[in-house]
């Protein structure tokens, strides 16, 4: 028995006319089998569920999402929210989920610059800057980054001495088995002048932009709008700094008895899960930087030349335009396997969404199905968005071939 | 005149004119040799010469104390933590007569001593299959996938399970190095198939069968492998009929074969749309139905263009199977965890040993299937893509 459903073309099979009976008509073949898929899908779904709701019922176990609003009971080491171990399930839920964004978005970050770096470094002329930059991609592309987490957590971190004995660092930093300490910045009054400065900077640096290449269309002259829109940015928001009374201060660390008072506390954890992400990140990113840069065709640059442009000027209007074509779907996919591997925080003890939600809440109500279904369904949305974004991305800077 | 054209020793009218050849002169010696070579490599430009030293600095920051860990300042012999131990001042690297007292450990976990035959047996059939098929120019690859598809799974479960007169050896007693390989071998062979059969529905005209496999799809590849394992370890026993007890590393071989079928219908299906649009018409100028035409003619072709594919989905796999010690399995890295809690060999460095010795373990498999897989790419450059 063969199915004709889905050939890509096959019109005289629909057409064998009266002679042949319709269990060869395409049409109605993928017709009955659809449905049979159907039914099978719903009677196995029908059959999960009803094995489920027994196997709740006989462990005694409760269903619903009531137990978002009850009391949480447990506490959290890193909280961008306020919350206390009296709030709810759903409170915990929400400094989880900010924990996992904020690790995700500084590993993000990280990993691009650290990416492009290696990327590039690959790519150089200098026989031994590439050299260190292939060892850097091929060594970290093939450890797996559970190994590599579990090592800056409890090989290099952990055993790192106490505050007292701890690595000094510039400006009051410091290095210890308890995180690194850095200066925090207090923000004081008058800091929404330059907030508002850096607002008016920014949109009067785009303004330029758009300007110089209107005036650069009409008249064929040429304004350097990135340097002036770059001392605008710097320039501007420095002196309303200045004009607002230097509302910044920095709050020193400062060792008083066996820790450190004030400053500003990186945790082990989230130092090594930060750390593990960028560096297996970035060995990534560096690959998908130079495929992109030797997408590039060597005549690209032969022609740009021999249009009388400037290296720079090739690398800025020809190389990375093309080149960032190719690198930024694969880029996306980097960011997004970053964001769903920061679930591995479980294993450091960072609370992420996995390790608070599905761990400490999961355990405490022991609502496996709801709690695993709200985490699953946080990084699907997460995926599809980005999925989303890319593939709008893709149709803006798709080429339009003839 | 004629003599300028003919110069010769004999060309007697314009002795000015050379006899011999003037033997070529040496290249000049900044282009050549080893000089050369760093010239052109590492000093062509003030760039490049400042790039140069800061990667040598960099270098000599890093790799010597990095070499006297590793080797010079490692212990290599010994029989307890005493060996290990930073007495006296004494630099203590990698203890890596650590590695060698759990050796057994990291490759059979708790595997019963008595019965360890039976992994190696296992392993040997196993590598006794696969070398042939990854030679290209061994014959008989068909026969030799069917056997290895087929008669080689039943064989290794009867082996490293038990039954037919041997002793049962339950799957908790499995470790190391035996649970890596058999979750990620598993994980690919279960979902080679299933993953074929989602990127056929993918790419097929009917609208439900489309659908289904592209929420399959999406849904698995949207969601951390680490809930994935959760999931089949808390919520797998709740769908099943109560009294229907699963096993621990069964739960994570259905997870990852589920997790990875998404990955590898993304694969295949590369493959599928790489396959000119010609070939399937002649397919069905041929009077070859669909199930005909794609077993017989798409996917022989696609299915080779995408092994390296196949072989990249396969490492991360084998880097992803460590994820099973979070739900409490122990492959290599949840075994060598697992020995740092032992009193006899607690030592300051342990630890990093343990972790560098998974590394490299890790890193030699990885690593030696990436350059297969490019070698394979290099091999079946056929001009078929587009």
């Amino acid at each position: 028995m063969t199915l004709r459903d889905a050939a890509p073309s096959t019109p005289l099979s629909g057409q064998r006319g009266s002679g042949s009976s319709w269990l060869y008509d395409p049409t109605i073949r993928g017709i009955v089998f659809q449905v049979l898929l159907v039914v099978g899908l719903a009677l196995f779904g029908w059959w999960v569920v009803h094995n489920t709701i027994v196997n709740l019922r006989a462990a005694n176990i409760a269903s619903g999402f009531d137990f978002l609003s009850t009391r949480a009971g447990y506490d959290i080491a890193q909280k961008p929210i306020d919350y206390t171990i009296d709030d709810t399930h759903g409170r915990a839920f929400l400094v989880g989920l900010l924990n996992t964004l904020v690790v995700a978005a500084i590993g993000v970050v990280l990993a691009t610059v650290l990416g492009f770096l290696v990327g590039i470094a690959r790519l150089s002329p200098n026989w031994l800057l590439a050299k260190v930059a292939s060892v850097y991609v091929e060594t970290f592309r093939n450890i797996p980054l559970l190994l590599q987490l579990l090592f800056w957590y409890k090989a290099v971190l952990s055993v790192l001495p106490g505050p007292r004995q701890g690595l000094a660092l510039p400006m009051g930093s410091n290095l210890s088995n308890r995180g690194l300490i850095i200066p925090r910045p207090v923000i004081g009054e008058g800091f929404e002048l330059v907030v508002g400065a850096v607002a008016v900077a920014l949109a009067a640096a785009f303004g330029l932009s758009r300007w110089a290449r209107a005036r650069q269309m009409a008249t064929g002259q040429s304004f350097p709008s990135g340097l002036a829109g770059l001392a605008l940015v710097v320039l501007l928001p420095t002196f309303a700094y200045v004009l607002a009374g230097m509302p910044i201060t920095l709050e020193y660390p400062e060792l008083k008895g066996f820790n450190f008072a004030g400053g500003l506390v990186l945790k082990p954890e989230f130092m090594a899960l930060l750390l593990g992400l960028t560096i297996y990140t970035a060995s990534f990113i560096a690959e998908v930087v130079r495929a992109g840069v030797l997408a590039v065709s060597h005549g690209q640059t032969e022609a740009a030349y021999a249009l009388g442009l400037r290296p720079s000027r090739t690398l800025r209007l020809v190389i990375v335009p093309q080149a960032m074509r190719v690198i930024i779907p694969p880029l996306t996919s980097q960011y997004l396997n970053l964001t769903k591997n920061s679930s591995l925080a479980v294993a450091v003890g960072y609370p992420d969404l996995v390790a608070v939600f599905a761990g400490s809440t999961l355990n405490i109500t022991g609502r496996a199905v709801e709690v695993i279904f709200i985490t699953m369904s946080v990084y699907l949305v997460i995926s599809l968005l980005t999925a989303a974004f890319m593939n709008w991305f893709n149709a803006r800077v798709a080429l339009i071939e003839r | 005149m004629t003599d300028v054209a003919s110069p010769g020793p004999d060309a007697r009218s314009a002795i000015y004119v050379r006899g011999t050849f003037v033997p070529p002169s040496p290249p000049p010696g900044s282009t050549v040799g080893p000089f050369g070579w760093a010239h052109k490599n590492l000093f062509s430009s003030p760039f490049n010469i400042a790039a140069t030293i800061l990667t040598a600095l960099f270098l000599a920051w890093v790799v010597p104390p990095l070499l006297d860990w590793l080797i010079f300042d490692a212990v290599w012999t010994g029989e307890n933590r005493e060996a290990c131990l930073p007495v006296d001042g004494r630099e203590v690297g990698a203890c890596w007569a650590w590695v060698q007292a759990k050796f057994g450990q990291i490759l059979y976990g708790r595997y019963p001593l008595d019965q360890r035959w039976r992994v190696d047996l296992t392993a040997l059939l196993f590598v006794a299959g696969l070398v042939p098929l990854a030679i290209p120019k061994v014959p008989y690859k068909r026969e030799n996938t069917i056997l290895m598809l087929t008669a080689f799974p039943v064989a290794a479960f009867i082996l490293l399970y038990g039954g037919f007169g041997l002793p049962v050896v339950e799957t908790a007693l499995w470790g190391g190095l035996l649970v890596t390989l058999v979750v990620a071998v598993t994980g690919i062979v279960a979902s080679l198939p299933l993953g074929i059969l989602l990127a056929l529905g993918r790419r097929s005209k009917l609208p439900i069968v489309k659908t289904v496999s592209v929420i399959f799809i999406e849904f698995w590849r949207g969601v951390p492998l680490i809930t994935v394992l959760f999931m089949a370890s808390v919520m797998l026993p709740l769908f099943l009929p109560s009294g229907v007890n699963f096993d621990k590393l069964l739960r994570a071989l259905i997870g990852v074969a589920l997790f990875s079928a998404a990955y590898m219908a993304e694969t295949v299906r590369g493959g599928l749309q790489a396959i000119p649009k010609g070939q399937y018409e002649a397919a069905a100028a041929m009077g070859l139905g669909y199930w005909q035409s794609m077993r017989l003619v798409i996917l022989p072709q696609a299915l080779k263009i995408v092994i390296p594919g196949i072989v990249n989905s396969f490492i991360s796999l084998f880097k992803d199977t460590s994820l099973v010690l979070i739900i409490g399995l122990f492959d290599v890295l949840g075994i060598i965890q697992l020995n740092f809690s032992d009193a006899n060999w607690s030592a300051p460095t342990v630890p990093a040993t343990g972790f560098v010795f998974a590394a490299i373990v890790f890193w030699i498999f990885c690593f030696g299937m990436s350059r297969y897989s490019q070698y394979m790419e290099r091999r079946l450059e056929t001009g078929h893509r587009r």
